[in-house]
């Protein structure tokens, strides 16, 4: 517990209980607020902990867990918070007791082996060969390490449920009491015609290997769900924050928005904002996916999480707790990895009825071999019972696909590809149309200059100077507000050109702007401004450059043209390349946009995109993506996920493309949270891989009980004398999990390219 | 004659596993149907399975299922509401609780992480 005693007010953190969502913290934030005396109560979700600070006097801790149960809640207000790594220790001290209990049981077990296996035991001490020293060295791998396969199954029982764990109770008991009754009273068995022969190694064998299974199968799992330890690990923990001039470091759960924060050459970005003062280069890999760090200048927003690479800045907080960018992406991580794949039903559906199937069929088993088997047809009966029942490995078909999508949903969001939930995933492998939204999704969505042309006909030689015409077009258009206007004075800027005063300034609607600069009247403007004027327009020219999809804007000096400039959308550097990729992979692109035919046409042209839908106003972009679909396409939607919601919603998978913090999280299926267009594809690649594992994983979850229970039931013994011993029974299921989840765990390994800034 | 005892407590050891296991009858507990704007709540103890197994709650209304597990089996440490997008740790003897806003009328599975236990949330 954090104290900070500050005159009469304390500040206290504490944990809270119950807490699984943004709205838990309002309501707690609300409620511990309302406590008379509290002035400030900060709840972070992430850390599932409230920060009050109070007014010692007036409010005592009663006060505060009462304020926090009224809304449903616990407060821990006397618990220690529960560090990661505390849980990690906890974690590793059940993987070390399990490593005790797989060593001691394999131990025991080959020295029993050792004791009883006809070949080897010519070789071993004689008192390893006493059936008496046998049942002495199985009964602690029965009853300690076995242990945890009575105490789940007593109580499912109690539910009349089975699980595994019951499979491998009832398995390993028939095997070590039959064991037991044999060394106890051999003669008991050998008045029903049996040879008394116990199978104490069966038992502790099973044991050891089954818990060596679980015990990989542990240190596995734990791999799958790595992506959202990293993405809760990037936090930062601390804030240095300019309370009245002076910095002071504050933990991240005090920092309330409004707050103006200092960030220094690599340090971490504490939470999200808007840069105040300072300019700097910020490396947001570890949030967005791109690879190259970004300059950042005042106004820009800067992301939570993110890595502060050369320069000093102040910036505003502007989103804090649950709200900020990185919180968001861990929320819609684990409800991702939480949901489920339509895939996994008929998985469910089987899983449920698997057990005690298995207990029938292995009851049947018995009863088969003890009735129609060879001698010793006991022996036979149960030791083939006992590998049926050891065999089933009802885990791999529950495994097989959550581990894949964790692992999948995983990989993606390490590069910025959020997938909403399994049954996306799912479908973005089918999709075989993406349709591309145009403005700001496959271009840049701030008009530029393109093209400075200086005409022929001009009247002195300085003004064919290209910074010339820039010169004349970027003063006059000073004082126009034209969203056009604003990319000529931008380009001025840039160009560095030094203004000239422009006096009798005049826009005139639909024509263009006017003035005097240096005694001389300049026009900028479109044909009819020209017209108007009388002034000769260079068609050829204009045209050219309009057939690019571009705007032109004539600039006219004294009566005479002057020069033209070009201004358009400009694409975004991995457009190209993006559409390309989708193209190899089978998928027609289509582009959809309000502009006119022929702009539509240039711009797809630059992209190599066949099918263009132009003139399409925003709220008929729906009926479009509609219109393509009953084609029998299945279609992907690209937008910004703010102007076409209806559209992403109608497709198949809404993808959202967006950078920074002004990404609209919930507007779709899948979010691309760098600007890349690369990662289209590779959203869709990483959803084909991840289905293809899921696939493959079903196929041998399925595949080895379906093959195998027969085996270990004895259906080979007749044609080929095959049986399968119960310890590589064991073995076998011991592998089977383990190779499910590793083979989830490959899809770690799937390439994802570097990313390109834009 | 032992073959043939063998063969009737054979079936009937199937028989019995049959009506055990596949012919139970879950029982339902319902959450009492609340005001508007209060949340109904339930616990669900986890012990080698679900009590109860079984909850019905009304659609349109957020339910609190509290989750407590007593059971340490690993099977158990993790409940999947995979229609309500919620994967849940749940910490031996820790109160684990989830919120439910189910849009929709229907029957939504729930089971632990390995799909080893099973329950249903039957949405009325």
């Amino acid at each position: 517990m954090n104290k900070l005693l500050t005159n009469k007010l304390t500040t206290k953190t504490f944990p809270i209980k119950g807490m699984h969502c943004a709205s838990c913290v309002r309501v707690l934030e609300k409620s511990l607020g309302g406590v008379e005396g509290v002035s400030n109560a900060v709840v972070n979700l992430a850390t599932e902990s409230a920060t009050v600070t109070f007014n010692s006097k007036k409010v005592t801790d009663n006060d505060l867990v009462s304020a926090v149960a009224n809304v449903g809640y616990k407060a821990g207000i006397n618990e220690e918070l529960k560090t990661e790594d505390e849980q990690k220790q906890e974690k590793q001290k059940e993987l070390r007791n399990l490593r005790n209990k797989v060593l001691v049981s394999l131990g025991l077990g080959v020295l029993i082996v050792w004791g009883s296996f006809p070949f080897l035991m010519q070789f071993s001490p004689a008192i390893l060969q006493n059936f008496l020293v046998q049942m002495i060295l199985a009964i602690p791998v029965q009853f300690w390490a076995g242990w945890e396969f009575y105490r789940a199954t007593i109580p499912a029982l109690k539910h009349r449920t089975a699980n595994m764990d019951t499979l491998v109770a009832i398995g390993t008991t028939v095997a070590f009491s039959y064991s037991a009754v044999v060394t106890i009273f051999p003669q008991l068995v050998e008045s029903i015609g049996v040879r008394p022969e116990p199978y104490f190694d069966v038992s502790t064998i099973i044991i050891g290997l089954i818990l060596l299974g679980r015990y990989f199968e542990a240190k596995a799992k734990a791999g799958t769900s790595e992506a959202i330890k990293k993405l809760i690990g990037l936090q930062a923990r601390t804030a240095r924050v300019l309370v009245d001039g002076v910095e002071k470091d504050i933990p991240i759960e005090r920092v309330v928005v409004g707050n103006v924060i200092r960030v220094r050459p690599g340090e971490k970005i504490p939470v999200d904002g808007q840069i105040l003062e300072g300019e700097s280069s910020i490396d947001e890999s570890m949030v967005t996916g791109e690879s190259i760090p970004v300059d950042k200048t005042k106004e820009d927003t800067v992301i939570g999480a993110t890595l502060n690479k050369t320069g000093t800045f102040l910036y505003k907080a502007t989103k804090v707790g649950a709200d900020t960018m990185l919180s968001q992406i861990i929320k819609l991580v684990q409800e991702a990895q939480a949901s489920k794949a339509p895939i996994q039903r008929l998985a469910d559906l089987i899983s449920s009825y698997f057990v005690p199937i298995v207990i029938m069929l292995a009851i049947a088993t018995f009863v088969v071999w003890y009735v129609f088997g060879p001698n010793p047809a006991f022996a036979f009966a149960m030791l083939n019972m006992v590998a049926v029942l050891i065999i089933a490995c009802p885990c791999a078909m529950g495994l097989a696909t959550p581990t894949a999508i964790m692992v999948g949903t995983g990989k993606g969001a390490e590069h910025g590809i959020l997938i909403k939930d399994a049954q996306n995933l799912q479908t973005a492998h089918k999709i075989n149309t993406v349709i591309f939204d145009k403005t700001g999704t496959l271009t840049k969505g701030k008009p530029e200059v393109t093209d400075v042309v200086s005409t022929e006909v001009i009247l002195s030689e300085r003004s064919k100077s290209k910074d010339l015409i820039l010169l004349l077009a970027a003063s006059l258009e000073k004082g126009s507000e034209h969203s056009l206007a604003e990319a000529i004075v931008n380009k001025g800027e840039a160009e560095k050109v030094k203004l000239m005063k422009v006096s009798s300034f005049k826009a005139i609607a639909g024509h263009g702007v006017e003035g005097i600069i240096n005694g001389q009247k300049v026009i900028l403007g479109n044909r009819r401004l020209m017209e108007k004027e009388e002034i000769k327009v260079e068609e050829r020219e204009v045209e050219r450059l309009e057939n690019e999809g571009k705007t032109v804007m004539i600039l006219g000096a004294d009566g005479k043209l002057a020069g033209l400039i070009a201004v358009a959308d400009t694409l975004k550097e991995t457009a190209k390349e993006g559409v390309e990729k989708l193209q190899k992979m089978g998928v027609e692109v289509v582009m959809i946009t309000g502009d006119n035919q022929r702009t539509a046409n240039a711009i797809a042209k630059q992209v190599g995109i066949k099918r263009v839908l132009a003139e399409v106003l925003p709220d008929q972009k729906e009926t479009e993506v509609r219109k393509i679909q009953q084609e029998g396409k299945i279609v992907a939607m690209v937008g910004d996920g703010i102007n076409d919601a209806p559209a992403l919603a109608a497709s198949d998978i809404g993808i959202a493309m967006g950078s920074g913090t002004d990404v609209a999280i919930e507007s779709a299926g899948m979010v691309l949270i760098n600007k890349d267009l690369n990662s289209v594809a590779l959203a869709f690649e990483l959803s084909q891989k991840t289905m293809r594992t899921i696939k493959m994983n079903l196929f041998w979850a399925f595949g080895y009980n379906v093959i195998l229970i027969p085996v270990a039931m004895g259906i080979l013994y007749l044609p080929f004398g095959i049986l399968l011993n119960p310890i590589f029974a064991s073995a076998a299921m011991a592998l089977s999990s383990i190779s499910v989840v590793s083979n989830s765990l490959l899809l770690k390994r799937f390439k994802i390219y570097p990313t390109y800034s834009t | 004659m032992d073959k043939i005892l063998v063969i009737i407590f054979g079936l009937l050891g199937i028989a019995f596993t049959f009506w055990f296991f596949l012919m139970k009858r879950e029982k339902e507990v319902s959450v009492e149907n609340l005001p508007a704007g209060k949340a109904g709540e339930i616990d669900i103890k986890v012990s080698g399975g679900y009590s109860p197994e079984v909850i019905s709650i009304p659609v349109g209304k957020t339910t609190k299922v509290n989750f407590l597990r007593t059971d340490p089996t690993d099977c158990l440490s993790e409940v999947v509401l995979g229609d309500f997008k919620i994967r849940k740790e749940l910490p031996l003897n820790q109160k684990v609780t989830v919120e439910i806003t189910p849009k929709e009328i229907g029957e939504y599975p729930y089971s632990c992480g390995m799909n080893m236990y099973h329950g249903r949330i039957v949405v009325r």
